[in-house]
């Protein structure tokens, strides 16, 4: 039947290139993309500020901005609100961070401590810790300790929940192999579920630290004479465009670092992922 | 030391998975467990690693561990089960790290090891580089590591395709004739079973209890797949499990 078929219709068949249709989804490094928009970004709005498109009242001038945050290197006083902020922001969430990381494992570990604990996690989750500000100035006074708290309490919630997350993710037939060779549950622990649970609390302290950035500056706006916070609160209530916008990309600039700290970590700790 | 399975019966709920399976394993020999897929094979195994605890009967060691043996029962798993941030000679170490060993025996042991599953080479190379074939030899020299008086190997070759599969078989064997050991095999593969097996136990569908224990003499080293005693033995095991694999077959599962 072939043969007949190919005999009539030799002379007229079609030759059609299979389409592709294989390709997307899947991520690529583009470095330079990043930076390019965010440059066009930037000259878009200068062009438009200066042109008057834009109104000095709605946008300050980014190149202004840009000398605003010279001037302020230059006077000194970036490094006298920065130095502050930092240190605020490294012990408060070193503070979070690690009990949050503790108590995930626990969680993660423990059926009693999971029972108990996830609710309560699951309810002081959602708690603007904002809102709490003025009750831990009471509980530690108005100097750096209810600064400290307040980061710490902030980043605590979300590193919980991601850790405990991660420890329930550890691929359960590496413990079963632990297990069946006799390691003690110490070393389970220590060398299995720990470093399988890695990624999973690597990428929640990427969403944790953004957290404490943003506490950072909420905990600045009560009761701070120095820091990044505390100077675009000045800023705001002068209505100073410039001031307000070099502050908040002081801040924009430490959120790439965090984020740049975390990626470095990930390539250090989980070189061995596929 | 050898070990004895003491009429077993479990159950998961209300399905019946084991019933009244006993069993001896001779020291020096590799017993095969065939039977259709869930026929509670693979759960005996756990049974005998200590990672499940049947609900009726026991599983006995007898005689002393002997001298030397760090795990006397030790799993090789069907997904190898190696830790991805360990390299080759990490992951074996991770089962030497606490049994107080000097550095000096840990290398030993290790360079024993790696030269018997002939890894010498890829001593720190990471998992995520090694081929199935690869990882699989790599659970196979943790496992030699502890000196297991009995290996319990679960389906350790189904993940590889048929060459590596062919290879693998190959090694066991010649690590098997270099020194004997004493080894459970869960497997569906019947070629895997004669090629293997010292004696091959079929345990008929769910719930699962021994049809017929088949010995086969031949020693392992004389057998090859173009052997037609084997051949013979292989399909007097299917004609075993063929009715017993349609009816498993066409089982509806209540999970």
């Amino acid at each position: 039947m072939s043969n007949t078929n190919k005999a009539t219709t030799s002379s007229d068949e079609v030759f059609k290139t299979v389409i592709f249709r294989g390709g997307g989804y899947s991520p690529k490094p583009l470095s330079w993309v990043g930076l390019s928009v965010f440059i066009s970004l930037i000259l878009m709005l200068e062009v438009l500020t200066r042109a008057g498109i834009i109104t000095s009242l709605t946008m300050p001038i980014p190149s202004d901005v840009f000398w605003t945050l010279i001037e302020l290197w230059q006077s000194g006083m970036l490094f006298k609100h920065l130095v502050p902020s930092l240190s605020r922001l490294v012990v408060g969430s070193l503070i979070g961070c690690s009990f949050g990381i503790c108590v995930g494992i626990i969680i993660g570990l423990f059926s009693l401590a999971r029972a108990g604990l996830v609710p309560l996690v699951a309810a002081i989750f959602p708690i603007p810790k904002i809102a709490l500000l003025p009750l831990f100035v009471i509980w530690f006074g108005i100097d750096e300790t209810s600064k400290y708290a307040l980061i710490a309490f902030g980043t605590f919630t979300p590193t919980v929940v991601a850790t405990y997350g991660a420890v329930d993710n550890v691929d359960r037939t590496l413990i079963r192999m632990g297990q069946s060779y006799s390691l003690s549950w110490m070393s389970i622990v220590r060398k299995i579920v720990l470093p399988g649970a890695m990624p999973g609390v690597l990428s929640g302290l990427r969403i944790s630290l953004a957290i404490a950035i943003i506490l950072l500056v909420a905990a600045e706006m009560l009761g701070a004479e120095y820091g990044i916070g505390a100077y675009i609160l000045q800023a705001g209530s002068l209505y100073d465009l410039e001031r307000l916008f070099a502050g908040v990309a002081i801040l924009s600039v430490m959120g790439v670092l965090v984020s740049a700290m975390i990626g470095f970590l990930e390539r250090i700790f989980l070189k061995w992922r596929v | 030391m050898d070990l004895k399975i003491d009429n077993v019966s479990h159950s998961y709920g209300d399905l019946e998975i084991l019933h009244n399976v006993s069993l001896d394993i001779p020291e020096g020999k590799i017993v095969c467990i065939v039977g259709p897929s869930g026929c509670g094979k693979s759960t005996l195994l756990r049974m005998i690693g200590g990672l499940e605890q049947p609900q009726k009967g026991k599983i006995l060691q007898v005689g002393d561990v002997p001298k030397g043996c760090l795990n006397a029962l030790t799993y090789v798993f069907q997904d190898f089960a190696l830790l991805p941030w360990r390299t080759v000679e990490g992951n074996i170490k991770l089962v030497l790290e606490d049994h107080r060993l000097t550095a000096g025996q840990v290398e030993e042991i290790i360079s024993d090891v790696l030269s018997r599953t002939k890894l010498s080479d890829f001593r720190t190379a990471l998992p995520k580089q090694l081929s199935g074939g690869m990882k699989q030899r790599v659970a196979l020299a943790r496992a030699l590591a502890v000196n297991p008086a009995v290996m319990l190997m679960d389906e350790p070759l189904s993940a590889l395709d048929s060459q590596t599969h062919e290879l693998l078989m190959g090694d066991l064997v010649a690590l098997w004739e270099r020194a004997p050991f004493t080894a459970v095999y869960v497997t569906h593969n019947l070629n895997e079973a004669v090629r293997l097996g010292h004696s091959i136990v079929v345990l008929s569908r769910r719930p699962g209890r021994i049809r017929e224990i088949v010995e086969i003499d031949i020693p392992l080293a004389d057998r090859n797949s173009s052997s037609i005693d084997l051949e013979r033995k292989q399909s007097q095991l299917w004609q075993l499990m063929r009715d017993e694999a349609i009816a498993a077959d066409q089982e509806l599962l209540i999970v």
